[in-house]
C-alpha cells in the first residue's frame, strides 16, 4: 500500500491546473470546467484522507461537493446561455457594465 | 505495492495530462471530452483507494450528467473556436498566472506534507465493507443528516434559479 | 497454481462466453425484428437467405461492410470515427453486472454466472459480488449519450446536429425516471446487488412486477426512450431529420450504430428481467436450466420492443418531454414514496398492500396523464411553443 502523499501531491497538481485554467482562459465554459477540476482535486484529497484515517466521513463530503457542483453547473450554464442570448457572445472581459 | 504504484503512475499521468489538455485546448468540445477522461482517471483512483461507491457516483453524476450538460451548452451556443477575443484586458495575467500557480502548488504541498496533515497514519487493514453503499448511507442519514437536507435545499434553489434564467421574457 | 490465477481464468472464460452470447443476440434481433414487423404488416419478410431467412442478418452485415466508408469533408477528424465506438462500448460493458444464472459448484469452487459476481475458492478465498452493481450499469448506460451527441456534432451536418441535440435532451430527461423506477425493487430487496434482487424475488415468492407494477411501466417507457426506440425514436426521425445523428455514417460505422441500438435494447431487457421478472429463476433451482429461463424471459421483452415499434406511432417532441417530466418522473417519485412508507409501516404485508396501491396508482395515472398531456400540449401549441421550437432556420436553433 502506497503512503498518502502521492495522492495528495496529485490532488495539489490538479487543483493548481484548475486555478491556472481560470486565470489564463477567457472562455467562460472552459473557466467553468476548470472550477470543476478544482472541486475534483479537493474530492481526491477527501477520499485519500478517508482511506488513510479509515473513516468514511470523507465519502460523505464528496457527495455533498458533487451535489453542490451539480447545482452550480445548472445555474452557471443557465447564466451563460442567458448572457449569450442577450449579447450574442460570451467573452468575460466584455462583461464589465456593472463596474462602478 | 508495486501493482498499486504502477496503477497510480498510469492514472496520475492520465489525470494530469488530461487536466492540462482541458485548460489548453482551443475547442471547447475537446475540453469537455478531456475533462471526462480526467474524471474517469479520478474514479479509477477512488477505486484504488477502496471508495467504490463514490467512484460509481463520480461516473454517474459527473461523466453521465454534468458533462453532458456542458456538451449540450457548447453545442447549443456553437462556441467552437473564434470567440476568445484577441485583446485581453489583463494581458499580464497570462504570464503572471503560471508563476502564481507554482506558488500555489508549493503552498498546498507544504500544507499537505507538514504540520497537521503529516499525521496521516500509515496504511493498514480496512474494516469490512469500507466504501460500500451501506455505511455511506448510514453516515449520510445519521451524523450528516443536516448537511444532507441542506443540499436538497441547494438543489431546489438551483432548479428554480436555472428555470428563471432560462425562461424567455415576453 | 495459485488460487488468484484460477479465479482470473474462470472469470475470463465466463466473460468471453457471455460476451459471445450477447453479440449473437444482435443478428438474432435483426432477424426477429424484420420477421415480426413483416408479420404485423401482413408481409412475409426475409425468406430467401437460409431457412426462414435466418441468414439474412449475415447478408445484411456483409452488404454494409462492403460499402464505402465515407467521412464528410468538414467532419471532425478525431471524433467522427470514434463516436460509434463510444456508443457501443458502454452498451457492451453494462452486461458485466447482470446475473444470468445462480451459484455453480465445481469441486471446491463455486461462483455465480455473473461476470462481476461472487466467487468462493478453497481455503477461504472469497471475492464478493460487486457492491452497488446497479449503479455501475446505470452509469454506463448514461455514457451512451456521448456517442450519439458527438456523432451528431462531428458530422458537421445540420440534421445530424439536431438529432444529437434531441437525443441528449431526451436521454438526460429519461434517465431520471429510469433510475427512480428501479429504486422500488431495490427497496424491496434492500440491496444494490443484482443477484440479491433476484434472490429477494424468490424469497418473497413473487416477481416484483406485481407489487411494483407502476415502476415496471415507467421503467419500460423510459427504457424505450433511453435506447431511442420507437415510439421515442425522435433523434433519428426519418421524416424530419433524414436519419438524425447517423445521417452521414456509412459502412461499418453505421453498422456499429445499429449494433449499439440492439445491444442497448438487450441490456435494458436484461435489467427488466432481473428487476421485475425474477431474473434467472423459474419453477426449479436446477442450475444449468437457469440461463435458459433467463434467455426465455429476455426474448419476451425483445419481442415486446419489436411489437411496440410495429404498432405505435412516433410521439411529438413536446409530448415526449411532457411525458418524461410531467408524468413519468412524478409518478416514479410517488411510487417510491409509497413503497418506502409501506415497507416502513407494514413490512409484513408489503406485497399485498403494494399490489393494491399500484393498481390504484396506475388507474389514477392513466386518466390523469392523458388529461395532463392533452392539456399541456394544447396549451403549448396555443402559446406558440411549437412554432418557436421547430427547426426552421439557423436562428431558431438557439
Amino acid at each position: 500500500m502506497l503512503p498518502a502523499y502521492p495522492y495528495l501531491i496529485l490532488s495539489a497538481v490538479l487543483f493548481t491546473t484548475g486555478t491556472l485554467g481560470v486565470l489564463i482562459r477567457r472562455n467562460p465554459i472552459i473557466m467553468f470546467m476548470s472550477i470543476e477540476l478544482m472541486l475534483n482535486a479537493a474530492n481526491l484529497a477527501f477520499i485519500t484522507f478517508a482511506r488513510y484515517q479509515q473513516s468514511m466521513d470523507g465519502h460523505v463530503f464528496v457527495f455533498i461537493v458533487m451535489t453542490v457542483a451539480a447545482a452550480e453547473v445548472a445555474v452557471g450554464l443557465g447564466i451563460i446561455v442567458a448572457i449569450f442570448r442577450l449579447r450574442g457572445n460570451i467573452n468575460v472581459d466584455e462583461l464589465d457594465e456593472m463596474k462602478g | 505495492m508495486i501493482a498499486e504504484l504502477v496503477i497510480f503512475i498510469i492514472l496520475g499521468i492520465v489525470a494530469v495530462s488530461s487536466a492540462f489538455a482541458v485548460i489548453l485546448s482551443k475547442n471547447p468540445v475537446y475540453a469537455v471530452l478531456f475533462l471526462v477522461i480526467n474524471f474517469f482517471a479520478l474514479a479509477m483512483l477512488y477505486l484504488v483507494l477502496s471508495a467504490q461507491f463514490v467512484a460509481f457516483i463520480q461516473i454517474l453524476v459527473y461523466a453521465g450528467a454534468i458533462m453532458v450538460l456542458f456538451l449540450f451548452v457548447v453545442m447549443l451556443l456553437n462556441l467552437t473556436g473564434a470567440i476568445e477575443s484577441l485583446q485581453d484586458k489583463l494581458p499580464a495575467q497570462r504570464w503572471l498566472a503560471p508563476a502564481l500557480g507554482m506558488v500555489l502548488l508549493v503552498e498546498i504541498a507544504v500544507v499537505f506534507l507538514s504540520g497537521f496533515f503529516a499525521q496521516v497514519p500509515e496504511a493498514s487493514e480496512l474494516p469490512e465493507g469500507f466504501g460500500t453503499s451501506a455505511p455511506v448511507g448510514m453516515l449520510l442519514f445519521s451524523r450528516y443528516v443536516l448537511p444532507f437536507e441542506v443540499t436538497s435545499a441547494v438543489l431546489l434553489i438551483a432548479m428554480v434559479g436555472s428555470i428563471v434564467l432560462a425562461k424567455r421574457r415576453p | 497454481m495459485p488460487e488468484i490465477v484460477i479465479f482470473l481464468l474462470i472469470k475470463l472464460v465466463m466473460t468471453i462466453v457471455i460476451f459471445a452470447l450477447w453479440m449473437t443476440m444482435v443478428p438474432f434481433m435483426i432477424w426477429l425484428e424484420r420477421k415480426v414487423i413483416a408479420d404485423i404488416q401482413i408481409r412475409i419478410g426475409p425468406n430467401r437467405v437460409g431457412p426462414f431467412g435466418l441468414l439474412q442478418p449475415i447478408a445484411d452485415a456483409l452488404k454494409l461492410i462492403m460499402k464505402e466508408d465515407i467521412t464528410p469533408a468538414k467532419a471532425d477528424k478525431l471524433i467522427y470515427p470514434i463516436a460509434p465506438a463510444l456508443l457501443m462500448v458502454p452498451a457492451l460493458l453494462a452486461i458485466a453486472v447482470i446475473p444470468i444464472g445462480g451459484m455453480v459448484t465445481i469441486g471446491e469452487r463455486s461462483f455465480t454466472l455473473q461476470i462481476m459476481g461472487e466467487y468462493r475458492g478453497p481455503n477461504g478465498f472469497f471475492v464478493p459480488e460487486l457492491d452497488a452493481g446497479i449503479l455501475l450499469s446505470l452509469a454506463l448506460s448514461s455514457l451512451g449519450v456521448y456517442g450519439v451527441v458527438l456523432a451528431g456534432w462531428s458530422s458537421a451536418n445540420k440534421y445530424s446536429l439536431l438529432g444529437g441535440m434531441r437525443s441528449s435532451a431526451q436521454m438526460l430527461s429519461y434517465e431520471l425516471p429510469l433510475g427512480v423506477a428501479l429504486v422500488g425493487p431495490l427497496l424491496l430487496a434492500s440491496s444494490l446487488r443484482l443477484n440479491e434482487v433476484v434472490n429477494a424475488q424468490s424469497n418473497f415468492g413473487i416477481w416484483f412486477i406485481i407489487p411494483q407494477f407502476v415502476g415496471f411501466i415507467i421503467f419500460l417507457m423510459s427504457g424505450t426512450a433511453e435506447v431511442n426506440r420507437a415510439p421515442f425514436d425522435l433523434p433519428e426521425a426519418e421524416q424530419e431529420l433524414i436519419g438524425g445523428y447517423h445521417t452521414e455514417y456509412s459502412s461499418f460505422r453505421f453498422a456499429m450504430f445499429f449494433m449499439a441500438e440492439y445491444l442497448n435494447m438487450v441490456t435494458i431487457s436484461a435489467l427488466a428481467v432481473t428487476f421485475f421478472l425474477g431474473g434467472y429463476r423459474l419453477f426449479t433451482d436446477i442450475v444449468w436450466l437457469q440461463p435458459i429461463w433467463f434467455a426465455l424471459k429476455l426474448m419476451l421483452f425483445l419481442y415486446l420492443f419489436v411489437w411496440i415499434r410495429g404498432t405505435w406511432p412516433r410521439v411529438r417532441y413536446d409530448q415526449l418531454m411532457a411525458l418524461g417530466w410531467k408524468v413519468s418522473l412524478p409518478l416514479a417519485l410517488v411510487n417510491l414514496a409509497i413503497t418506502a412508507i409501506v415497507l416502513a409501516y407494514v413490512p409484513k404485508r408489503a406485497v399485498l398492500v403494494l399490489t393494491i396501491t399500484s393498481i390504484v396508482l396506475i388507474t389514477i395515472a392513466y386518466y390523469g396523464s392523458s388529461y395532463n398531456i392533452r392539456r399541456s400540449t394544447d396549451m403549448t401549441a396555443r402559446s406558440g411553443y411549437a412554432r418557436r421550437h421547430l427547426p426552421e432556420s439557423e436562428e431558431t436553433r438557439i
